[in-house]
């Protein structure tokens, strides 16, 4: 409701529950029938593969507060992917090659925000344009093909080490505090609450909303952009459908975490164990063999159940 | 999305005269790009070409005129292609195992029917968003279907079937005389009866709607249903023309079937549009692709063209529009 306070933060006692039920629930499940699934590689692993949903998962939570979404992120982070790719192979230097996805990636995030603030195109559908244009240029610079031979310091970034911790989830770690920090305790946090829930107070406020949401739209393909060094990391090459999808996973865990679609009100932590949790499924039902169609399917499922659940709640 | 200033009291026929005016400009596009590319290409004035055009505008449309129905009601329906790939790979196997087309045709209208009547009970008894709700719906059927099939093809089916998909009558393909009967069946349907209209009101103004007594829930199930069933008849042609069913089928066929509706002047915001605009986009859609290939742009751009071209679809709707006010 567009009457919420603004910058209320969410009461986690209500909220803990959801997410952590599912969270539980599954290791659970999986701790039972699959064989290894407790094993502390294959925990590991786990959080390891879900780093590069965290960084598209935590920003997209901020765009969906903003009562928006952006279906354009697995594109964009294909794009950005094959950008850091090429740019390191052409320059031998994993800075530039990162800098390049960055551009590419903030580009695609405010020509969303522009979309989206400034022309007024509902974000489902602006961003699904914007799916398109990525898509297709990934297929353009790439021909279609694998980009390979990249770097040792570009592939070296997925398998170090930083104290005994491997460095994607230092790197997921620090992208967990630096959002946890913008919201909660900046302006530019309370002003993002409120672009959801109360625009109205911000004009009064003598702010600009287009600009903010601009802003908001913009950290997202950003992300999109680290989250693409990240890939081709681990792809040790670029792939013009690496990421394709991956923005469904992003929104999976937004929504079972426990960001309403509606009222503005987002939990960053709901967020994190959302992303965990459908790690854990998809780790789970890989190791008792279920093909990745399955898992895609059982994603789906679980969204639909966290929106429906999502709205009994809106209406209690 | 509510906005007070539409009036759904109003009856939706006096869009028409406006609707008669977008439609014509929309036509007028049509045949520049024709004049453009019949200067660019030797090729394309030929009939080969031009039947060519319009049995890809033909599926476009197909997918595209259930959609027409849905975004009237300021929905969206994104799984349509990923139905077509499960309703092609069902109707595939059917035909397969029980060797008659027509049980395969049942199958595959149903099962496309089924889940745009899925998608209806999760837009109106769980109150979810019609894009949310149709994009986990999307990765559902993904999944199914990539389940099923298991890598495998389906392949070689019986001449009879085939006939649908790349028969000609009359020196016509036989899906252009489809296009032709569901174009009349839409555009009756949309304009002429009390159902069409109420569907109008609804995208207009869903609680003016609900208060002047629609039964909208009953409505919107209609409608996704309706855009489920056209994915599965789309799906039908598929099969019978490619002769073959794969689990990918589907993947690059909802972003054209949008952009279809959104060039044909159909709004996001619901209320406004027609079906006939649609088939108009669906050509404007298929002429620019179809040209492009001609000129040999290789087919990687598609996407990039089409995704600019449902943007820049949107933009000129909402600038029209605000001039309209």
């Amino acid at each position: 409701m567009r009457e919420a306070a603004v910058a209320s933060q969410p009461n986690p006692l209500q909220r803990i529950p959801g997410v952590a039920i599912v969270l539980v629930l599954l290791i659970a499940l999986f701790s039972a029938i699959a064989p290894g699934f407790l094993s502390v590689a294959n925990l590991s692993n786990v959080l390891v593969q879900s780093t590069i949903l965290t960084m598209l998962a935590l920003p997209m939570t901020l765009i969906i507060m903003t009562e928006g979404l952006d279906l354009s992120m697995g594109a964009v982070l294909t794009l950005t992917s094959l950008c850091v790719a090429i740019v390191s192979l052409a320059t031998h230097s994993m800075l530039l090659g990162l800098g390049a996805g960055l551009l590419v990636g903030a580009a695609f995030g405010f020509a969303n925000g522009w979309l989206v603030a400034i022309v007024g195109i509902p974000p489902f559908v602006a961003t699904l344009g914007t799916l398109g244009m990525a898509q297709g240029l990934s297929l353009i610079v790439s021909d279609g093909q694998s980009v390979v031979g990249i770097p040792h310091s570009v592939r070296d970034i997925y398998s170090a080490t930083l104290l005994g911790i491997p460095v994607p989830i230092v790197m997921a770690l620090v992208t967990y505090a630096a959002f946890h920090g913008l919201l909660y305790h900046t302006r530019f946090g309370t002003y993002i609450f409120a672009l959801g829930g109360n625009r109205e107070a911000l004009r009064y406020a003598g702010l600009s909303p287009n600009r903010l949401l601009i802003m908001v739209y913009a950290i997202g393909g950003a992300m999109a952009g680290i989250a693409g060094l990240l890939m081709t990391a681990r792809m040790n090459s670029g792939h013009p459908t690496a990421g394709l999808g991956l923005e469904f996973d992003a929104i999976a865990a937004v929504a079972v975490g426990g960001t309403s679609f509606e009222r503005g009100n987002g939990w960053l932590l709901g967020t994190l164990l959302g992303v965990i949790a459908v790690g854990v499924l998809r780790n789970g039902l890989n190791l008792i063999s279920m093909p990745s169609s399955v898992q895609v399917a059982s994603v789906g499922i679980l969204v639909i159940v966290a929106l429906f659940l999502d709205g009994l709640r809106s209406r209690a | 999305m509510t906005d007070i200033t539409k009036d759904a009291t109003m009856p939706p026929r006096s869009f028409l005269s406006q609707d008669a005016i977008q439609v014509f400009y929309r036509l007028l596009a049509a045949f520049l790009i024709c004049a453009v590319l019949a200067v660019l290409s030797d090729s394309f004035l030929s009939l080969g070409n031009i039947l060519n055009v319009l049995r890809q505008a033909s599926l476009t449309f197909f997918i595209a005129s259930g959609l027409t129905l849905v975004v009237l009601t300021a929905g969206l329906d994104l799984s349509v292609g990923a139905n077509v790939a499960l309703s092609a790979c069902i109707a595939g196997t059917v035909i397969h195992k029980t060797g008659s087309p027509a049980l395969g045709i049942l199958a595959g209208l149903a099962c496309g029917g089924l889940v745009g009547l899925l998608n209806g009970v999760m837009v109106t008894a769980l109150r979810i968003p019609s894009f949310i709700a149709t994009y986990g719906m999307l990765w559902v059927l993904n999944g199914l279907t990539y389940w099923y099939m298991a890598g495998e093809t389906l392949h070689g089916f019986p001449a009879g079937f085939r006939q649908i998909g790349s028969g000609y009558l009359f020196g016509l393909p036989i899906p252009v005389y489809l296009l032709l009967v569901f174009l009349g069946i839409g555009t009756l349907f949309a304009q002429r009866t009390i159902w069409g209209q109420e569907i109008y009101a609804i995208g207009a103004n869903p609680v003016a709607a609900r208060l002047s007594g629609i039964p909208v829930a009953r409505r919107l199930l209609l409608v996704y249903a309706v855009s489920g069933t056209m994915a599965g008849l789309a799906s039908i042609i598929f099969l019978s023309r490619l002769n073959s069913a794969e689990a990918d089928i589907g993947e690059s066929l909802t972003l054209p079937a949008i952009a279809a509706v959104l060039i044909g002047g159909t709004s996001l915001f619901g209320g406004v549009g027609t079906v006939f605009g649609t088939f108009i986009g669906a050509l404007i859609l298929t002429l620019v692709l179809n040209g492009m290939n001609l000129l040999s742009v290789s087919a990687n751009w598609q996407p990039l063209v089409t995704g600019i071209i449902v943007i820049l679809a949107v933009w000129l709707d909402m600038k029209t529009r605000r001039r309209a006010q």
